[in-house]
């Protein structure tokens, strides 16, 4: 403990004593949840997270919270802070909530597991429901494609966007139909659900209706926009919905879409000796 | 009809809405306005005689029935979205039965509406 402590305090220049409230939720020990309140001295650029492993570190190692890559891309440690479900690494505890008092609680419209952990099965669910990869009528190109999909630029730029998603669930807590509605199929899976329904690439539009074009399905969303807003990556999911919307009822009015074909294999061309072949296929099929 | 449909019609009905209700509200609550621009002529837009000009009026007719068809699906819609949000317990079939209940409950409503509406203006031009 001492050296992490002291790894901590080669760091300090100037420290600002911030308080933070983090819930507590022992299910197997104490079924009632509280909070309990830790008082952080605090370096210019902490983030949340960097506070929290500061206190399991040094004030109480019981705890718990998710984290892993600190920097943005695992979507592990999104939880609600001051009122918002944010990612605790990516959250600047003195520029950016300028609060004296921190709030952390786990994220909404989730079980807990324990103390600020979300039982995130919901969106996992809901994701796979969306079948959330290419579909192809033809399976032989869906499973073993013999060669490339064609795919413009701005066919890309048609998605790109929407493919950012980290799986971190701040949308899904932030929505306030999911938290009416436990069957609503929610901003996470819907967005993938067009990112991939309007990836030329795919071909699996209508078996992903079937999951969407229901009373729990893409029409609930009210686009009060708070998934967008919680997004850590920008990705906009209530924007993803609101063209899904357009592209069914196009769809519905006979707009039809050609799946990207299968480049041909290049005639003519002779390997040159200095490229390594790839290794082989670890499962075989 | 799937969700898409159900949805589609809820904002074309909007749109009719917007359109038929702004006609009523101007001749009904702007009349004063549209006086000053001398788009209507000069009167008490609720007298009987005014109220029976209108009666016998084809377009009138037409916006009326517009109006509380259009408001009605619209209405109904809404409701029948906000039930199925707020039971989320509900069973597929609970949905379907709530479904039809407010279907039909409309449909009787539209058909007693039109009814009144088209009695109007056959008086009138009695």
């Amino acid at each position: 403990m001492s050296g992490t402590t002291d790894s901590y305090k080669t760091n300090f220049t100037e420290t600002k004593d911030i308080v933070f409230k983090i819930f507590r939720y022992e299910p197997d020990v104490n079924p009632k949840p509280h909070f309990d309140t830790f008082t952080v001295p605090v370096v210019k650029g902490w983030t949340v997270l960097d506070a929290v492993m500061y206190i399991k570190e040094n004030l109480d190692s019981t705890v718990s919270y998710r984290a892993s890559c600190r920097m943005g891309i695992c979507g592990s440690c999104a939880m609600e802070i001051n009122g918002k479900p944010r990612l605790a690494c990516q959250t600047q505890v003195i520029s950016e909530l300028r609060s004296k008092e921190v709030v952390i609680k786990p994220l909404a419209n989730y079980p807990v597991l324990r103390d600020v952990v979300p039982d995130l099965t919901p969106l996992i669910e809901k994701h796979a429901d969306v079948r959330p990869y290419i579909l192809r009528k033809d399976k032989k190109v869906e499973v073993n494609p013999k060669g490339e999909l064609y795919q413009t630029p701005d066919q890309l730029e048609e998605y790109l966007q929407f493919s950012y998603c980290i799986k971190c669930g701040a949308c899904l807590a932030a929505c306030p139909v999911t938290g009416a509605d436990v069957k609503f199929i929610g901003p996470q899976a819907l967005t993938q659900s067009y990112r991939y329904s309007v990836d030329t690439r795919d071909d699996g539009f209508k078996l992903r209706l079937e999951v969407m074009d229901h009373s729990h399905g893409v029409w609930h969303c009210h686009f009060a926009g708070a998934c967008s807003e919680a997004c850590p990556k920008g990705v906009d999911p209530a924007f993803a919905i609101q063209l899904f919307k357009r592209e069914i009822t196009a769809r519905k009015f006979g707009k039809e879409v050609e799946p990207a074909r299968l480049a041909r294999q290049p005639a003519d061309v002779k390997r040159r000796e200095n490229i390594p072949y790839a290794p082989e296929k670890t499962v075989k099929q | 009809m799937r969700d898409s449909m159900f949805w589609f019609w809820h904002l074309m009905a909007a749109i009719v809405i917007l359109i038929v209700l702004s006609i009523h509200f101007g001749v009904m609550h702007l009349e004063g306005i549209l006086q000053m621009f001398g788009i209507m002529s000069a009167g008490d837009v609720r007298s009987y005689a005014e109220v029976l000009v209108r009666a016998k009026t084809v377009a009138y007719l037409v916006i009326y029935l517009l109006l509380m068809w259009f408001a009605l699906y619209h209405g109904f819609y809404g409701l029948r979205s906000i039930i199925v949000e707020m039971s989320d317990k509900m069973s597929k079939a609970g949905e379907i039965v709530v479904g039809w209940s407010i279907f039909l409950f409309g449909l009787g409503l539209a058909i007693y509406g039109s009814y009144v509406i088209i009695a109007g203006f056959v008086l009138a031009n009695a």
